[in-house]
């Protein structure tokens, strides 16, 4: 518990309405989508403007509190897990979309605007605002920028990292400090917004976040194909991309993954199908037409069981229902959920698929596996109980497996859940020690009190 | 901490259930609540993790989970929209059970369901003296609407505009009924529930009406209890079985094809609630499993049992929208017939709201706890009502209708809140 004098501190900055003190409100705050231990903060805090967000971080900092910033708490990696001492400052008050420039092509949006909701506000302009992480109808914009987060349409239109064109945030001290602009050219000081996109709050707090929008895409055709190994559907990726095709979204299901849907929404899938690839391209009709007959005609060549191809927009919501009922049918299997998301290059997709195969039989574990084969972005999902705990500790011994063979294969431990908690001792492996050294300089210097997020992505002193 | 020693045995029996959620946090976007508070104990991911603190005894007393558990609309919004699946209201309405046997029922509360809401009678005498009386204190506050305020300040009535409690009860005007299967070949056991009997005669005798021009025998018993969910949601299970007992008893008398209400959230407690929570019970709980297998919502017995269909005239200009009551569309998946019927009424055209499945913020004790809370998630209704430029507002649910009633009223709109029944009993006499 924090000490009275400074929940009256913090009470004067933003309302004793705005502050949280009772354990079963602080509880509630313990956690995030990850998998972990939880934590209980000392103090919860929901600044209602711009400058009591400044006040609270200053505040934090000139009594050494330990500060994690909270959109809507989805994070897969425990970004979002506060430290028992420390103050959790919730971005869900300032929600509001500052400004849709259809000029210049750019919003400005506080921290706690929801993704959904400004791909929404765009896009009745005829707007597109593409980053589309799984947890869009809730996530935050300050939380996609802090984790850099990705979703389906990575492979043509990028991640969030794309769409930052510049940031305002408070430093340690709650002064604040500016970066990028609405230009789409901009090379004033050093590139912060880069340093600051996936930071996950340890250098900085997010006030105002521009974001970069581009023009709606007025046609989209989507299909199915189905194939016998997972194989087949990997040479199929590949050869989609050679022949200078790239599609919007380029998704697969394995097989264990397509009997977990079918059984869940029986929606007439092949049981004993070993992929699906779902493919859906967007742009112009025309070019829009040829991409997807190109498609179409490269999934039959290679040997492709069945190509279902959208005629309209019912038949196109029914292709990607499959894709959508993916994570509800695995998470109705076992009561735990462990998604993963190790990535590796595209071309190395069938050698990871077989490689998770093998750490499934190895740990005698439950794995399905989909994700987004466009970008090389793998969901291996782990079945467990976690209160089983010889599982458990299989179920921890396979996700280091997992990571390994991420990197054997020129991979990375995260393509876009971050790396918080649950991944910051395996950053190491992936970089150097240099990095680390290099990384924890960084944060010493702009946070010497080591009060933002601390513990998160570099580890140190927890 | 022995005593919450024994509430984490307690509850054990809600672990698996509760081990479903995956904290994915997607409950947030669908929480009526949430949306006003922005607070995490408010939403359902946030109450399921104060439960599973009191499974490994996190807290010192249970007061603080048992506020925020009760601070709940129970409309199912997260359960229908939750990706694993988790069955929040079992959970919830269970756990209240458990809580209020390990806390105890507050005085208030323990007055008004076990001293008049299990004794129907009595419950049925007091709403008749209330009648004769509450226009002493109220005043009409809109005619189009028919909501009254209070004359003075009422600690009691507070801000609401409230549709008043009937002159003359249903149960006064028909005490019971027993007309055979005519055309249809159809008979149905009507249930007519407090709100419709006590605040809503006219559609209790719209649903009569309808029923009968169709073809279908009717059987009402007298003396009906409560269906037991003010009880139920608030841990009062002695209560809610009494109530159960008694109108199964009153039901049982003579056969029936389907058993109808007209109240959406009395056929989801008919056919969920009083399974779910009798399920220790095994006599009881094979009747009530074999009554709610027959208990249908009015408007699905309409459509798909006695095939009532759209007119080609019915686009007349009387503009009507309707609101998707919890109960009906998130609980029992209830939401293409009521527009149906609306769409079988002559001179109503059916134009939808945006958002016509937000919760309108009534949640029965909801409302009287968190009136403040309630009535905004209510102008937001309210808000959406209006702009379609309708006429009358429908919907399935005479809770969701007094909530309306408050909104519209409170923003001085003059626009009608009507049950689809009551419309389609009109236009089969027009």
């Amino acid at each position: 518990m924090a000490s009275k004098a400074i929940i009256k501190e913090f009470a004067a900055i933003t309302g004793e309405e705005n502050v949280l003190t009772e354990p079963t409100d602080l509880a509630t705050y313990a956690y995030d989508a990850a998998v972990l231990e939880q934590v209980t903060p000392s103090l919860v805090v929901r600044p209602m403007d711009s400058e009591a967000l400044g006040k609270v971080v200053r505040l934090c900092n000139e009594n050494r509190l330990p500060l994690t910033v909270r959109g809507a708490g989805t994070n897969l990696s425990g970004g979002t897990i506060p430290r028992r001492e420390g103050v959790v400052v919730l971005t869900n008050g300032l929600n509001r979309i500052l400004e849709i420039n259809e000029e210049d092509l750019y919003a400005r949006v506080q921290p706690g605007v929801v993704t959904a909701k400004l791909a929404a506000a765009v896009e009745a302009k005829g707007l597109f605002y593409p980053p589309d992480p799984g947890s869009q109808a809730v996530s935050t914009l300050g939380g996609n920028v802090a984790e850099n987060a990705g979703g389906l349409r990575g492979l043509k239109y990028g991640v969030t990292r794309d769409y930052v064109m510049g940031l305002d945030f408070f430093d340690v001290d709650g002064e604040l400090v500016k970066t990028g602009g609405r230009t789409v050219k901009c090379v004033s000081g050093y590139n912060l917004t880069g340093l600051m996109v996936a930071s996950e709050g340890t250098l900085g707090v997010f006030n105002e976040i521009t974001l970069k929008l581009i023009p709606l895409p007025t046609y989209r055709k989507a299909l199915m194909a189905v194939f016998d190994t997972m194989g087949q559907a990997s040479e199929a990726v590949a050869a989609i991309i050679a022949n200078r095709v790239v599609p919007a979204t380029l998704e697969f299901l394995d097989n264990f993954t397509i009997r977990a849907v079918e059984a869940y929404s029986h929606a007439g899938l092949p049981l004993d199908a070993g992929a699906i690839l779902l493919v859906e391209c967007d742009g112009y009709p025309g070019q829009v037409d040829e991409d997807t007959a190109k498609v179409e005609k490269i999934c039959q060549e290679l040997g492709a069981a069945s190509i279902r191809a959208a005629k309209d927009a019912a038949e196109r919501d029914k292709v990607w229902e499959a894709r959508r009922a993916a994570l509800s049918a695995l998470a109705k299997l076992k009561p735990t959920l462990v998604l993963e998301d190790a990535t590796v290059p595209r071309s190395k997709i069938p050698a990871m698929i077989r490689d998770l195969e093998g750490i499934s039989k190895e740990f005698d574990l439950t794995i399905g596996t989909f994700g987004h084969a466009g970008d090389g972005n793998l969901h291996p999902t782990i079945l467990t109980d976690r209160r089983d705990t010889r599982e458990w500790e299989r179920v921890e011994a396979a996700i280091e497996a997992i990571f390994d063979r991420a990197l054997a294969l020129g991979g990375t431990l995260s393509g876009e859940h971050g790396i918080g908690i649950a991944k910051s001792k395996f950053l190491e492996k992936e970089t150097s020690a240099a990095t680390i050294v290099y990384s924890r300089r960084i944060k010493s210097a702009l946070d010497p009190r080591n009060i933002l997020n601390p513990g998160k992505i570099i580890g140190g002193q927890a | 901490m022995n005593r919450m020693n024994e509430l984490a045995r307690m509850m054990k029996e809600l672990e698996d259930q509760m081990m479903v959620c995956m904290k994915c946090g997607m409950c947030q976007a669908v929480c009526p609540l949430f949306a006003d508070t922005g607070r995490e104990a408010d939403v359902a991911r946030g109450k399921l993790s104060l439960l599973d603190g009191l499974l490994h005894e996190m807290f010192e007393d249970p007061e603080g989970v048992s506020v925020r558990l009760n601070k709940c609309l129970l409309c199912g919004s997260c359960a229908a929209n939750c990706p694993s699946g988790v069955n929040v209201l079992e959970i919830f309405i269970k756990a209240r059970a458990i809580l209020t046997g390990f806390q105890g029922l507050p005085p208030a509360k323990k007055a008004i369901f076990r001293g008049m809401l299990a004794h129907p009678q009595l419950f049925d005498k007091v709403g008749e003296w209330g009648a004769k009386f509450q226009k002493v204190f109220t005043k009409p506050a809109n005619d189009v609407i028919g909501t009254s305020c209070a004359r003075v300040m009422s600690p009691l009535i507070g801000d609401r505009h409230f549709r008043p409690l009937a002159d003359t009860p249903f149960h006064k005007q028909l005490p019971e009924l027993h007309t055979a299967a005519g055309a249809s070949g159809l008979k149905v056991a009507f249930y007519v529930g407090c709100l419709a009997d006590k605040i809503f005669p006219s559609l209790a005798q719209a649903t009569v009406d309808v029923l009968t021009h169709h073809g279908v025998g009717i059987f009402m018993p007298p003396s009906q209890a409560c269906c037991g969910i003010p009880a139920v949601s608030s841990g009062d299970t002695d209560t809610f079985r009494r109530l159960v007992r008694h109108n199964i008893r009153q039901f049982a008398a003579e056969d029936f094809d389907y058993l109808v209400t007209s109240c959406a959230t009395c056929t989801s407690t008919i056919k969920e609630v009083w399974p779910m929570m009798t399920a220790d019970d095994d006599d009881l709980n094979g009747t009530v499993r074999r009554m709610a297998d027959k208990t249908l919502d009015i408007h699905e017995f309409l459509v798909s049992k006695v095939g009532v269909e759209a007119v080609a005239s019915s686009n007349g200009d009387r503009l009507v929208t309707y609101h998707d009551p919890c109960h009906l569309k998130k609980s029992l998946k209830v939401f293409d017939e009521p527009r149906a019927i609306l769409n079988a009424s002559r001179g109503y055209r059916l134009t939808e709201m945006t958002e016509s499945d937000w919760c309108c913020g009534m949640g029965g004790s909801f409302n009287v706890q968190y009136y403040s809370i309630s009535s905004r998630i209510g102008e937001r209704k309210r808000d959406n009502i209006k702009a379609t430029g309708c006429e009358v507002v429908a919907t399935g649910c005479p809770a969701c209708m007094m909530q309306i009633s408050d909104a519209l009223s409170h923003a001085g709109d003059r626009i009608a809140v009507r049950h689809p029944v009551e419309i389609y009993a009109e236009s089969l006499k027009s």
